[in-house]
């Protein structure tokens, strides 16, 4: 009797383990997202991203195409009333960034991009920085990472009324769809405007906080031109015009602060805030040497939105994470794939670099 | 027999216990973290960094006190393979938990992301950038963690296993909280035997 019952409770022991085992492997599953799937994980966002051939193996999936640029932060001062983020203390900081075109082949013939952006990390001497990448669209094209996604899925369809279907479900599309056709081409990532977009917090000295977009006006006036005229430049028209614009000088950006009004949407870029909304020119851009990506500075870097000096975070808006989250993976890809994008001087020329 | 200890100290047992809710949190936090996209992507990733410092500190206090107070013996009457698999699990752990913070430290300087965790503080890059270290650090980290995991659920097994089914008093050296008599010899410690 005494035995059967020690023999029933080892069995019941066991059972409770492999419940506790089974159980606690099952829970990791889950939270992996390997139950799940339907969870929106930045692999799927890679995946839409994704050229029918495949991604640009050893580039960035998406804005594959660009050239590094250096520079310095020219802080006028103005922003530390806003933030108390070190960069907008008056003062010259040093910058480094990307031109890049909204494609997600680095071969695409430039006159077929219609999104161009900036990525532009400035650092400061606490040790601090301060990533963005910005895009020449005065507004999103969607509300939300998971529409952007379906936008990517629609684009790519063979279903002719893909694309109508994703319109209708994601009615702010339309705005972005009216830019994308009418607003004048330029032959110059100098001369156009990057827009953060998102929202950011700026928080001031006395704690107090401000929503807030950026933008980089260039001082260089915008010359509209056809679309076929710049296709007749060539294919890689503007990494060679901004380079040779460079040596005639550098080139110039002033950063403007945009604050939201207490009722303004934060959470949606592709929502523009009204014109008469409180700006602060908080410095100039100045941008002084081009070189390719393939040795550059920019290549080593993700310019990743939420990397942000204190004084500045993330804000109710969904994408700076979604961003992240992605960006980050598509820099874990490229960089294993180094070999499929070599590098010119072979890695040990660094010590010939200033 | 009286230099023996019968149980850990109460402070390793504490800190034992800690790291076990720290440990499981970051794993779960790890594997979640990488396949979202959603907001709490930025929070849960400042978690796993600041835990993961956290983690390094106390594990360094840990081994401090294991050198410091030893541990209980083994029971006499558990098989000798047995006995081999409890000791290479703990030096699995004690490693793991020490390497996979440093890959993770590691790993963002060597691609150029700064080490910012909770609060704003902000660690040193203790590497430079670099494509091939980070992709090897990035590997090393993730199928640590897989392995990690499966050393832990190992781990619980066996306590539970010692704890219910054997009940030779391993368990007890570890229990969170003090037994009725602290001081009263675990049963098998001096190789009684109790089956």
């Amino acid at each position: 009797m005494a035995r059967q019952s020690s023999s029933l409770y080892t069995l019941g022991s066991m059972v409770l383990i492999a419940g506790v085992i089974g159980g606690a492997a099952a829970g990791f599953a889950y939270t992996a997202g390997w139950l799940s799937p339907h969870r929106l994980t930045p692999a799927k966002f890679l995946e839409a991203l994704a050229p029918p051939g495949g991604p640009a193996l050893g580039h960035r999936r998406n804005h594959a195409k660009g050239v590094c640029f250096s520079g310095v932060f020219d802080a006028n001062g103005n922003g530390a009333a806003l933030s108390s983020a070190y960069v907008f203390t008056r003062g010259q900081y040093p910058a480094l960034g990307r031109f890049n075109l909204g494609t997600p082949s680095p071969d695409a013939a430039d006159a077929t991009v219609r999104v161009r952006g900036m990525g532009l990390r400035i650092a400061t001497p606490n040790g601090q920085e301060w990533r963005t990448a910005m895009i020449n669209p005065p507004f999103f094209a969607v509300s939300t990472p998971q529409a952007f996604r379906a936008m990517l899925l629609a684009e790519a369809s063979k279903d002719p009324n893909a694309m109508k279907a994703f319109t209708a479900a994601n009615p702010e599309f339309a705005s972005f769809a009216a830019w994308a056709r009418s607003a004048p081409w330029t032959a110059s990532y100098a001369e156009q405007r990057y827009n953060s977009l998102d929202s950011f917090i700026f928080t001031d000295d006395f704690g107090v906080k401000h929503a807030a977009r950026w933008s980089l006006i260039p001082e260089a006036q915008p010359v509209a031109i056809a679309q076929d005229e710049l296709a007749r430049r060539g294919p890689d028209y503007l990494e060679h015009e901004i380079a040779d614009r460079l040596r005639s000088g550098p080139q110039r950006w002033t950063m403007v602060v945009t604050i939201a009004n207490p009722q303004d949407p934060t959470s949606d870029p592709s929502k523009a805030w009204p014109d008469d909304r409180r700006t602060v020119n908080v410095g100039t851009l100045i941008v002084q040497q081009i070189e390719p990506e393939q040795d550059g500075p920019c290549r080593d870097i993700n310019f990743d939105p939420t990397v942000l000096p204190s004084g500045i975070s993330t804000s109710d808006d969904p994408f700076p994470a979604a961003r992240s989250s992605v960006y980050r993976m598509s820099y874990d890809l490229r960089t294993a794939e180094a070999r499929d994008y070599p590098r010119s001087i072979a890695g040990s020329a660094a010590g010939a670099q200033p | 027999m009286i230099a023996v200890p019968q149980r850990f100290s109460p402070l390793q047992r504490l800190l034992h216990w800690l790291m076990a809710a720290c440990l499981i949190a970051m794993l779960f936090i790890g594997v979640g973290m990488v396949s979202t996209v959603t907001p709490s992507y930025l929070a849960l990733v400042t978690i796993h960094k600041t835990l993961g410092v956290a983690i390094l500190v106390l594990v360094l206090v840990r081994l401090a006190l294991r050198l410091r107070f030893g541990a209980p013996p083994l029971p006499a009457d558990l098989p000798q393979p047995l006995k081999l698999a409890a000791h290479l699990s703990h030096y699995a752990l004690y490693g793991l938990m020490i390497v996979m913070p440093l890959l993770g430290w590691a790993m963002l300087p060597a691609a150029n992301y700064p080490v910012v965790l909770y609060g704003h503080i902000f660690l040193p890059a203790i590497l430079p950038q670099s494509d091939g270290l980070h992709t090897l650090l990035w590997n090393a980290h993730h199928y640590l963690a897989f392995a990690f995991f499966a050393l832990v659920l190992l781990h619980v097994a066996a306590a539970l296993f010692h704890g219910l089914v054997r009940r030779d008093g391993v368990f007890e050296t570890m229990a969170p909280l003090p037994l009725r008599d602290e001081t009263a010899p675990v049963v098998t410690v001096d190789g009684t035997s109790a089956t």
